[in-house]
């Protein structure tokens, strides 16, 4: 039982990394039409962000939670006014080599520097209060042993995710991006910057990347190819939840990593396949996804 | 024409939008070709003319939606020909589409929010409930799920509350119930009174006649004609060449 606790909890985990990555894949998509390869790279440099303030400047992990998506997401606005803004109404083909190349550009200097093995990034050992000693350590649940910060990285990345959710579903800023999704030149036509507000979308869904990319840090360490290994599987959790909805892509994220933690449990041989197997017959059963609109 | 510009303009106060020379493209197609009219303040203009004359071109033109355009475009003193339609918006300019452009993610009560407020002097929300009943009933619907004549009273609503005074409604009584129609001409009307401008592009001339002070018809991407409300009679057998029928 305790194996199965454990599965579980690396699900929930790398369920929240998907989500986090996938929702921000979702608003990109949904915004510039931009299928974002280089959202894998993004959340690599956001990783690298933490280590780099922490080592050079001595600024630990909690202000890295802030500075890192935010020094990443003025990148990736840079990116997009210097690049992506003069693919819109190409196929999506033209986004996607692009982002790709820009991918291989980020993690070739990367590796180049730092090879491809990974630096270590220590769990915060403050604030001590409450009898914690920062984020280390663990607790017994009483069924399980729970390291303290595989918790905070779930209960973070779910309070991002659903305040990232409501930002857009439930905000008059939300109903400018929804609507400009729609039909963005109705959305200028009534006096809001679109193209301003594209750009501020990908600076959000970038730094929603470079925000997993520091949860990481601490626990699967800093690597140049970290987000090459993950896109991959975000890619098929987007394909199976479907591009169109906020929400879908969030409990979709966390879903899959469950059916991947419990997989490694059951039958540990289909774990890495397993998402790639669902994705196929989604595609079969409902090529859209299973919350997505007709494009 | 001439003599009937001067005839609008010293009948309504000041000039608030002035076209001329406007030539549009979409891609290589060559639409308009030097359109000329001008619209006062309080009146209600109307552009007649066949499908594809240029008409929902030359209003796409003036809110800046049209890619390519050239000539000149004076609105309340200054060209907008260059600017970009969320600067001509933020001017005064407001616009209402042919296909009424009802966001289907957003609930009744997010369209009617969505227009930011330009300028004070718009509509409160009681003053547009009190025009549009209906829609107090169906805020928290989703848009699209509103029937034809609600999603057109929708159209109008949120382009109340912004504050801008010129308005341009594109087809507001295509494939309407007569009665829908009647309400909408009676919406045209109390905001005429209420001191709006405002640029009418219709194909139905029955209902154009009962709201519009002045009418230009638009034919090949051009205005060939133009005439008072006042002359009407005088001019229906041009107006059934026209626009055959």
């Amino acid at each position: 039982m305790q194996a199965l606790y454990a599965q579980l909890l690396v699900g929930l985990i790398n369920g929240s990394f998907y989500a986090l990555l996938s929702l921000g894949l979702a608003v990109i998509f949904g915004m510039l039409n931009i299928i974002n390869f280089a959202h894998g790279a993004l959340y690599m440099m956001g990783a690298f962000c933490a280590y780099f303030l922490l080592d050079l400047a001595g600024i630990g992990y909690w202000w890295a939670l802030i500075i890192a998506p935010i020094a990443v997401g003025i990148f990736g606005m840079i990116l997009e006014r210097t690049m992506l803004q003069w693919l819109s109404g190409l196929d999506h083909l033209y986004g996607l080599l692009l982002t790709f190349g820009i991918a291989l550009i980020v993690q070739g200097i990367f590796q180049n520097y730092f090879g491809s093995s990974g630096l270590p990034y220590a769990i915060p050992d403050y604030p001590k209060i409450f009898g914690f000693n920062g984020l280390q350590g663990g607790m017994n649940l009483g069924f399980m042993f729970l390291p303290i910060y595989r918790g905070w990285v779930v209960v973070f990345s779910l309070v991002v995710c659903l305040a990232t959710w409501y930002l857009i579903e439930k905000t008059q800023l939300g109903a400018y991006l929804r609507a400009a999704t729609e039909n963005p030149t109705l959305v200028r036509a009534f006096g809001i910057n679109v193209p301003r507000m594209i750009t501020l979308t990908y600076g959000l869904g970038v730094g929603l990347a470079a925000l997993a990319g520091v949860l990481s840090a601490p626990i699967n360490q800093v690597r140049p190819l970290m987000g090459a290994d993950l896109i991959i599987v975000v890619f098929a959790v987007v394909v199976i939840g479907g591009m169109g909805s906020i929400m879908g892509s969030i409990i979709t994220g966390f879903a899959l990593g469950v059916i991947e933690g419990l997989t490694k449990y059951f039958y540990p041989e289909a774990s890495n396949t397993v998402v790639f197997v669902l994705m196929v017959l989604v595609l079969l059963v409902k090529p859209t996804g299973l919350t997505g609109r007709a494009a | 024409m001439p003599e009937v510009k001067t005839a609008g303009a010293q009948a309504a106060g000041g000039q608030v939008l002035s076209v001329s020379n406007l030539e549009a493209w979409y891609g290589e197609s060559h639409i308009l070709h030097g359109i000329n009219f001008d619209v006062s303040a309080g009146e209600v203009v109307t552009l007649l003319g066949r499908n594809g004359a240029g008409k929902t071109t030359t209003l796409k033109s003036v809110m800046g939606i049209i890619g390519k355009r050239s000539g000149s475009i004076v609105f309340d003193g200054k060209n907008i020909a260059r600017a970009t339609s969320d600067q001509i918006a933020r001017m005064g300019v407001a616009f209402c589409p042919e296909e009424r452009g009802i966001f289907a993610s957003l609930d009744v009560r997010e369209n009617l929010l969505l227009p930011p407020v330009v300028r004070a002097g718009g509509l409160t929300l009681d003053q547009i409930f009190d025009l549009f009943p209906n829609l107090k009933e169906r805020l928290n619907s989703q848009g699209t799920k509103l029937s034809g004549g609600e999603q057109q009273m929708l159209a109008i609503a949120r382009i109340l509350r912004t504050g801008a005074r010129f308005l341009m409604l594109d087809e507001p009584t295509e494939g309407l119930a007569p009665v829908i129609i009647q309400q909408i001409g009676h919406t045209i009307a109390r905001l005429k009174k209420e001191g709006f401008t405002i640029l009418l592009v219709e194909q139905n001339f029955r209902f154009a006649s009962t709201v519009a002070d002045r009418y230009y018809i638009v034919e090949h991407g051009k205005v060939i004609d133009g005439f008072a409300n006042s002359e009407l009679s005088a001019n229906m057998d041009k107006l059934h060449t026209y626009l055959g029928v």
